[in-house]
């Protein structure tokens, strides 16, 4: 009895996180263009989606800039962890906690003073500085997700490599990076989904004409909704879904 | 005594405005196993990073085979390290974790495997080439991490406590490995640890060390029965150390009785201190005695008896074969060759300081 309310109460709580992305997954497969009835199973949305030269754009400008801004952000933030690391207690504390108030702070003030900071140096909006913004935001994901790792690794086979002859750089890039990979690699997954799913940050610091997945479902959503959307926003989720279960795991693959 | 192969010359290090070593003089020869033995906070690992490179001395010189290497970095000395807690290369099979250094020295294939091969018989462990770290017990990585070492022929090889984390057995099973390694392979040792019972089993020499001045060098017999300080006597085994008075040449007064013993030279009526070992201690018949006590304490201890008796004031340590129960009239005897005279410390850091082990 006991274990069956449990059980239903676990149900209700995934019905309602989850009922509103299945609804719209169900949607993007319904060959009625209303909403309120089902006209049969068709990958027509799909089909059309992809003949659809705006959002194709959108998308490979999304995925440039999630893969770009996560690169960057994986190198910058790997490279601070190790200086944090080898910090006094006390820096390093400060450091982190200025490296995470970004991570706190409103998306939409982050935009915002990012904008206006661009505006100051007279920079042109586009591409680049949508990049820029998405490194700014990553770095602190990065941080969070190597610093435990960092903490783990054991100084002494540092010092063993040197020992056996290898330079500080072989030391580097042999033994301590190996080492911190699950970190560094689930730290670029995060940043990756990171920046795949943002839309605040990207409004205020792009440029016109230039659009990523999110600011496009916004645009076209303003025009009214179209089937083509449900399909999109599906796919987005599925994806992010994908990146957010190969976070999750990376760590443990190494530990087995 | 063999060709000179190390030489600190005077080499002060502190950290954070605290004195590690006080301009510390040690000299190493080729072939030799050297153990530096003191408790936590001796200097005693400081002294081993000097050595290895990875820390610098503040003033002093680290002199190997004639050439000054004080500012060598460790990747370019003529030695290698085995460290405390192994430090094997997680990610790295044990091949690749042997194999390491001489893939740095740009060695065959061929060469790097044979040495590997030849590595893994000396330390035992034939066939674990594909292995990886993590799979292997603590005693077993212990070896790999030594076979790593050595496979790059260093002349001089520095063990930093490489047994602390073993349990009791196979330490003193890689104990007489590490004796075989040695005299296999003709490479000089520096061995630190706390542990006396290990120092005395392996070493050549052993250096005591404490709070940053070596204490005394000697032979393992020399330093367990010839201690020349306090710190010495007590930190190496167990024994009683007795304030007393040296009378004469030949005769000592040992809380109030007189007692023949062998040292000479330390002049008329001068306080001095005495280390008498615990299984030197006779016990016989109060009649017999030179002195009389009661035994006021106990303990089976398996090989032997360990008891205390009450004489003259102090408690006797004893350990005998023959057990006298709690609360028995005893006698005391020394043979004059076990008494063993000390100067007393003249400054304060010669003082044995409280020993927390």
């Amino acid at each position: 009895m006991k274990t069956a309310a449990k059980k239903i109460y676990i149900a209700f709580i995934i019905l309602f996180l989850y009922a509103p992305i299945g609804t719209l997954m169900v949607l993007s497969f319904n060959a009625s263009k209303t909403r309120a009835k089902w006209g049969g199973f068709t990958l027509k949305w799909y089909i059309d989606l992809f003949h659809n030269e705006e959002i194709l754009r959108a998308l490979l400008n999304t995925l440039l800039i999630a893969f770009f801004s996560a690169l960057a952000a994986t190198i910058i933030g790997t490279i601070a962890s190790v200086a944090m690391n080898g910090m006094k207690r006390r820096t390093k504390s400060i450091m982190m906690g200025i490296t995470n108030i970004p991570m706190l702070n409103a998306e939409i003030v982050t935009g915002i003073s990012l904008m206006l900071l661009y505006i100051s140096f007279g920079m042109k909006f586009g591409i680049g500085t949508i990049l820029l913004s998405h490194i700014t935001f990553n770095i602190p994901y990065v941080i969070l997700s190597v610093m435990p790792r960092m903490k783990q690794f054991n100084p002494s086979t540092y010092e063993a490599a040197l020992d056996l002859g290898a330079s500080h750089t072989t030391a580097f890039f042999k033994i301590v990076l190996p080492d911190l990979f699950p970190g560094i690699l689930s730290g670029f997954l995060m940043a990756f989904t990171m920046s795949l799913d943002d839309f605040i940050i990207t409004h205020f610091t792009k440029g016109v004409g230039v659009d990523t997945l999110s600011t496009k479902i916004y645009t076209e959503v303003k025009k009214g909704i179209k089937p083509e959307m449900y399909a999109l926003s599906t796919l987005i989720f599925v994806t992010v879904l994908i990146l957010l279960i190969l976070v999750n795991r990376s760590p443990d693959k190494k530990k087995s | 005594m063999s060709k000179e192969l190390i030489h600190l010359d005077s080499i002060s290090k502190s950290f954070d405005g605290q004195m590690i070593l006080d301009e510390l003089d040690l000299t190493i020869h080729e072939n030799e196993f050297v153990t530096l033995l003191g408790p936590s906070g001796c200097g005693k690992t400081t002294t081993l990073r000097i050595l290895g490179g990875f820390a610098t001395p503040d003033t002093g010189k680290v002199i190997f085979d004639g050439k000054d290497i004080t500012n060598v970095p460790p990747n370019k000395r003529p030695l290698n390290t085995v460290f405390q807690k192994y430090a094997l290369f997680t990610h790295m099979t044990i091949a690749e974790n042997i194999a390491f250094g001489l893939k740095i020295k740009k060695k065959s294939k061929q060469y790097i495997n044979d040495k590997i091969h030849y590595a893994l018989k000396l330390v035992n462990l034939d066939g674990y080439e594909n292995r990886m770290p993590d799979s292997l017990s603590g005693g077993q990585q212990q070896r790999i991490a030594i076979a790593r070492a050595i496979v790059n022929e260093p002349r001089l090889l520095l063990l930093d406590e490489p047994l602390g984390a073993l349990d009791l057995k196979l330490r003193q099973e890689m104990q007489y490995e590490l004796i075989r390694m040695k005299n296999e392979l003709g490479i000089t040792f520096v061995y630190v640890t706390h542990d006396q019972e290990e120092a005395l089993t392996m070493s050549d020499t052993i250096v005591v060390m404490n709070q940053g001045y070596i204490q005394q060098i000697g032979s393992p017999e020399a330093i367990y029965n010839e201690p020349e300080n306090a710190f010495v006597a007590d930190f190496i085994g167990d024994s009683n150390i007795i304030p007393a008075i040296m009378v004469e040449d030949k005769l000592v007064d040992i809380l109030g009785t007189r007692f023949a013993c062998v040292d000479t030279g330390f002049g008329r009526n001068k306080p001095v201190d005495v280390v008498i070992r615990p299984e030197d201690v006779e016990l016989v018949t109060p009649a017999d005695g030179m002195m009389q006590g009661v035994v006021t304490h106990l303990i089976f201890k398996g090989v032997h008896y360990e008891m205390e008796v009450l004489a003259g004031g102090f408690e006797w340590l004893v350990h005998s074969t023959a057990m006298w129960p709690v609360g028995q009239a005893v006698g005391i005897r020394v043979d004059p060759f076990n008494i063993q005279i000390m100067n007393k410390p003249e400054s304060e850091d010669e003082e044995a300081v409280a020993i927390d082990i």
